[in-house]
């Protein structure tokens, strides 16, 4: 019992004390953004690696994504005899939820994933030691363009995916299963704005890059250097980014959408 | 890879999002390119306003001619004072026009519909309408003809 009490308060400590880490960490990589000169190059990688190579998975489920929500929409919609609001349907939902969350998800897996095994195994093989000792910030010249080409990739990811997921739910409404076309461009045109719904869907993935890129670059830094600790820390990567995601969705919807 | 192919790719990436942000911009939230024409405000009382809400459509002969600007609550009549914005091209709106809240479709959104006077005059920025014809409430409407009314 004693034991119990115990350890709860070592994990609750244990918990504080890594969170405390992981600011100062994201303070010491916000404040030391390398020149541009050496920065940039590292940073058009990073991007490289993180965003353009992430692309393929989000376009793929995207188009999927889409064509299963032009599907199901059809044959709910279709028993109210209102198949032509097929199209806001999808907009609404992609713009505003399944664009920006289900590419966090995939990122957190696709990228997240690699992005901590490679600072941890970095960090196992004594790399990140031996540029401390050259005088190399590894804070700078590791971890920030990887943070940075994360927060920047999700936003276009996020946007890339909802145009790829409107345009298979086109392809499955309207070429397949016949929904007039212009009452899907124009039911989507009237209900969709582009302030509250797209710019909002924008905000929460710029948010999500952001959270998932800091727990992505966090626990490989933070992680312990064996090949257990880095397996270990690769699971928390997606397991801490997916419920990040999914809990900070609720409040960003709660915030921008609720009408209270 | 050298470093002028990764910075060839990544600025197609960044221009697919340039792209894809577009896409949603005009095709999907339907925004237009060209500035916002120039508009003239009038105002309409309703005794009841439904479910209209701001942004909501206003149209002539079923084609949008302006939209709702907001709907508040006009503490010396208690009616509900709606500011409507009409495209400055609709400016010869005969002054006895009546404005009515209609329903597209059975379940569709509300909007307002202008039906055409026969004045000669036309409706002035800042004008409001004499007559309106308030939402149709069903559920007023039954207990309207249940009670004989």
């Amino acid at each position: 019992m004693m034991d119990a009490i115990a350890r709860l308060g070592k994990n609750t400590l244990d918990f504080l004390a890594s969170f405390g880490r992981a600011s100062q960490f994201l303070l010491g990589v916000l404040v030391g953004v390398p020149k541009p000169s050496v920065g940039l190059p590292l940073l058009l990688k990073q991007i490289y690696s993180v965003g353009v190579l992430s692309l393929v998975i989000v376009v793929v489920s995207g188009l999927f994504i889409g064509m299963v929500l032009g599907l199901q929409g059809y044959t709910i919609l279709s028993d109210f005899g209102s198949e032509s609001a097929i199209g806001q349907m999808i907009a609404l939902t992609l713009v505003r939820e399944l664009g920006p969350v289900v590419t966090a998800l995939l990122f957190a897996g696709r990228a997240g994933s690699a992005l901590t095994a490679e600072i941890g195994l970095m960090k196992a093989t004594e790399q990140l030691s031996s540029m401390e000792m050259m005088g190399v910030d590894p804070l700078r010249r590791v971890i920030a363009p990887r943070l940075w080409a994360g927060f920047l990739s999700m936003p276009i990811l996020a946007v890339v995916f909802s145009m790829v997921g409107i345009l298979g739910g086109m392809l499955v409404g309207v070429e397949w299963l016949g929904v007039f076309e212009g009452s899907f461009w124009g039911n989507m045109q009237a209900s969709v704005d582009f302030r509250d719904d797209v710019l909002n869907g924008v905000i929460k993935s710029v948010v999500f890059g952001f959270v998932c890129a800091w727990i992505a670059v966090y626990q490989g830094y933070d992680c312990v250097p064996t090949s257990a600790g880095i397996s270990s820390a690769t699971t928390k990567t997606v397991v801490y980014s997916s419920l990040a995601v999914l809990g900070l969705d609720f409040i960003l919807t709660a915030v921008m959408f609720g009408n209270f | 890879m050298a470093q002028r192919t990764t910075e060839i790719i990544v600025g197609l990436f960044v221009l697919a999002g340039m792209g894809a942000m577009m896409f949603l911009a005009l095709q999907v939230s339907g925004l237009s390119l060209a500035a916002a024409g120039s508009t003239y405000t009038v105002y309409a009382d309703f005794t009841d306003t439904g479910g209209l809400g701001p942004r909501g459509r206003v149209s002539m002969a079923g084609v949008q001619v302006g939209s709702i600007e907001s709907i508040e609550l006009d503490r010396d009549t208690f009616k509900a004072r709606v500011t409507l914005s009409i495209d400055s091209d609709v400016n010869n709106i005969p002054a006895d026009s009546a404005a009515m809240i209609r329903t597209s479709g059975l379940l569709g959104e509300q909007y307002i519909d202008i039906s055409i006077g026969g004045d000669l005059e036309s409706l002035q920025p800042g004008d409001n309408f004499y007559t309106t014809q308030s939402a149709m409430n069903i559920e007023r409407l039954i207990s309207n003809f249940a009670s004989g009314r």
